[in-house]
């Protein structure tokens, strides 16, 4: 076995993962509707849910309502029990702030709570709406939310660069991964902007943000889907996300490689990986090219892997399983061999390659 | 004495995509049909599944509905959507449940998406509801995780075509109570559902598959407009996709080598795939032998056409020399081919064709499509 430098999640990511399944059991769980603009009809759909669990059997109370209530969800929220939010001043400024304190003594199976990424004012208990519910969950009360792509932390400069905006209150992308069940709300922006709002973005718009929240979704699923795999002892890529791997050698065209590889990776909103074989041998003035390669690859942004092993086929199959690749990139040389004796690496990763394509890049000086 | 009338304005065309029976498609579509009632559109359901569905039935509540038509095939009764009634009635906007589905032989139509063309072609809006199986590009992907061989497709083009998808979203969790509850299906099938199709990893398998088509979709919709404008000769060429990627790129051209094999087809869906997202123009080419079973070649050159894949038959002695002739012609940036069957060792030291084309193609990429083969 070829000694791996790189894993997949590291161990604090794994020591993560345990501890989460351990919390779990006396944890509330965590459901939130992910939405790409205001009245997509998250509320609706959040709501209706609550009153759902409520007719199923379950003690739902609604702890936090978003201003401009529609009729539609006025009438859900009859059906149900409120703890209202408290109006706190401060600044000038009013804040609505979860009452925790008559949570805590009405302590509900489950509550409901709009507008995830509200901050509360200095002075309060949490900082921020999204800890006030990690707080619910620790205690055990499970917890149904609602929260726009424009809110979560990682993608805010993404949504500035789209609509020129910045929220001011926001929700680190890590409490998303925390949810066992994350719902998009999906609509046609056409709805939207036909609504008497007033500060609706435009279409184009719109359809940006709104791929921006599915593909969100679709990281978040592919999360728990390869946590389920690992969990499962399942090693076979199901290839619902793209992960292009390129493996650098010394004498590669590196950049007609990267470039393809950005290029694909952009196009399906996939993974891009870099790889190389460390070798034994290797002249000076080999190295020198291949340490050119990579200072590219590295200036690319692109996550870089050294792998070790005696048998460079093996190293890079072996990697790129572990990694569930679906697009391997590797240059060759069109020089034809003196003899054909010993099938080469080429050769060999055509026959094993079954779970990946193969994308053989000619050499630059073969041109 | 009337005008000439004009040719109808094409009907728009809106997909709810799911990703599994159950989701909440129809009942989304016939939200919207209510909502549009509301507002006074003249509305009528073309075909409806209900499926015994309870809250599904309740929204249809109030729209008129086209009576299916009743046809004799092979001795049993069969229930069509009746495209010619539909026509007649000629409402704005028609309710089309089931998009993927292929009709009783001896119907007008093949398949229903093309009876949806027939109601666009007259101008008629439609409203419809698919699963993301079914599109053809992604049924080996489908076979590959679940082990379903998805019969029913449709080529990606026809929803590429739909002017807007709409994904419809419910958690595998929220799926799978559905089905406890006896929701979707009957208590004997609901069980055995859960335990094959409807477990938890192809459920979110099949769902990541759906979030990213749509995301897909909307992009493509995004980056059409001043495609679409380059077309209408409004913008010089190359003037628009320089314009949105602030530089020139030089579109790739994909090339498919086609066999009788039939690990074609799969070759077929995913170099029309790679073809799609990259905007690539795709061909198709089978260089013909003495030998070769020209049934099998012609078939899969058909399934090519369909999926809007330009096809040619070559003819000569060198498969490999053809292959890079042809691709220099036509001015081929990546070769897609399948894996060269293994060989017995005394064959070894001869060169398969892949090798071949490899050596020969100097300046080409040549992917190597994967075997995908479902997991033992």
């Amino acid at each position: 076995m070829p000694a791996r430098v790189d894993y997949r999640r590291n161990p604090e990511e794994l020591l993560r993962l345990v501890q989460a399944d351990e919390r779990r059991e006396r944890r509330g769980r965590l459901k939130i509707f992910l939405g790409y603009a205001s009245r997509v009809g998250k509320s609706v759909r959040m709501f209706a849910e609550g009153r759902r669990r409520k007719l199923r059997g379950q003690d739902v109370v609604v702890a936090a309502v978003q201003p401009g209530v529609t009729p539609e969800v006025q009438s859900i929220l009859s059906a149900l029990e409120a703890i209202p939010t408290l109006t706190e001043k401060y600044g000038g400024q009013e804040y609505q702030v979860i009452d925790m304190a008559a949570l805590f003594r009405r302590h509900p199976g489950v509550c409901v709570i709009d507008g995830l990424a509200y901050f509360n004012p200095p002075g309060s208990r949490n900082p921020e709406r999204w800890q006030d519910v990690e707080e619910l969950l620790e205690r055990g009360v499970s917890v149904i939310t609602a929260v726009n792509v424009q809110h979560i932390r990682e993608k805010q400069d993404e949504v500035e660069r789209i609509t020129g905006k910045r929220a001011c209150d926001s929700v680190p992308q890590a409490f998303l991964l925390e949810a066992e069940e994350i719902e998009v709300v999906d609509a046609s922006p056409d709805a939207l902007i036909g609504r008497s709002d007033g500060i609706t973005p435009g279409s184009r718009q719109l359809a940006e943000l709104r791929e921006l929240a599915l593909l969100l979704a679709a990281d978040v699923v592919d999360r728990q889907l390869q946590d389920y795999l690992d969990s499962h002892g399942i090693t076979a890529s199901w290839g619902t996300q793209e992960r292009i791997l390129v493996c650098l050698t010394p004498r590669s065209n590196a950049a007609a490689m990267l470039k393809s590889g950005l290029r694909n990776k952009l196009r399906f909103h996939g993974a891009l990986l870099v790889a190389y074989v460390e070798q034994k041998g290797l002249g000076p003035g080999d190295q020198e090219k291949l340490n050119r390669h990579l200072e590219a690859a590295r200036e690319m942004g692109a996550e870089m892997h050294c792998l070790r092993g005696d048998d460079f086929v093996r190293a890079i199959l072996d990697f790129a399983r572990e990694q569930r690749v679906t697009q391997l990139f590797l240059g060759h040389t069109s020089r034809p061999p003196a003899v054909r004796l010993r099938r080469g690496p080429i050769d060999r990763l055509i026959d094993a390659a079954e779970d990946f394509d193969l994308r053989i890049f000619p050499h630059a000086e073969d041109k | 004495m009337t005008p000439e009338a004009a040719p109808p304005r094409r009907g728009r065309l809106k997909i709810y995509l799911g990703y599994a029976a159950g989701v909440g498609k129809t009942y989304r579509m016939l939200e919207e049909a209510q909502a549009l009632k509301g507002e006074g559109v003249d509305l009528v359901v073309g075909y409806f599944e209900p499926h015994g569905r309870q809250e599904t039935i309740a929204k249809i509540e109030g729209l008129e509905i086209i009576p299916r038509r009743a046809l004799t095939y092979a001795g049993s009764q069969f229930q069509e959507m009746d495209t010619e009634a539909i026509l007649r009635r000629k409402p704005a906007v028609a309710l089309v449940d089931e998009f993927a589905h292929t009709n009783v032989p001896g119907s007008e139509r093949v398949k229903r998406w093309q009876d949806v063309k027939a109601l666009q072609e007259a101008g008629i809006d439609v409203i419809t509801t698919m699963n993301v199986q079914h599109l053809e590009s992604l049924n080996d992907q489908v076979w590959h995780v679940t082990g379903v061989r998805v019969r029913e497709t449709i080529p990606d083009w026809v929803v590429d075509e739909a002017d807007e998808v709409v994904f419809v979203d419910l958690t595998p969790r929220a799926l799978r109570n559905r089905l406890e509850r006896g929701v979707v299906y009957g208590p004997d099938k609901a069980k055995r559902a859960m335990e094959n199709f409807f477990v938890e990893s192809n459920l979110t398998a099949l769902r990541e598959m759906a979030l990213r088509h749509t995301a897909h979709e909307v992009e493509e919709k995004l980056s059409a407009s001043p495609v679409a404008l380059e077309a209408a000769g409004l913008l010089e060429k190359g003037q628009a996709s320089g314009a949105q990627a602030g530089q020139t790129i030089r579109k790739d051209r994909i090339l498919i080598c086609l066999t009788g094999s039939p690990s074609s087809a799969m070759l077929i869906r995913r170099g029309k795939r790679v073809a799609d997202y990259l905007q690539a123009d795709c061909l198709a080419i089978h260089v013909a032998r003495n030998g070769a079973s020209v049934e099998d070649v012609e078939r899969h050159m058909s399934f090519a056409r369909n999926l809007r894949i330009e096809t040619h038959i070559l003819e000569g002695d060198g498969i490999a020399r053809c292959i890079t002739d042809f691709a220099r012609r036509e001015g081929i940036t990546q070769i897609f081919m399948g894996r060269s069957r293994s060989q017995p060792w005394w064959k070894q030291f001869r060169e398969t064709v892949v090798q071949q084309v490899v050596r020969c193609a100097h300046d080409i990429q040549i992917t190597i499509v994967a075997d995908r083969r479902r997991p033992a």
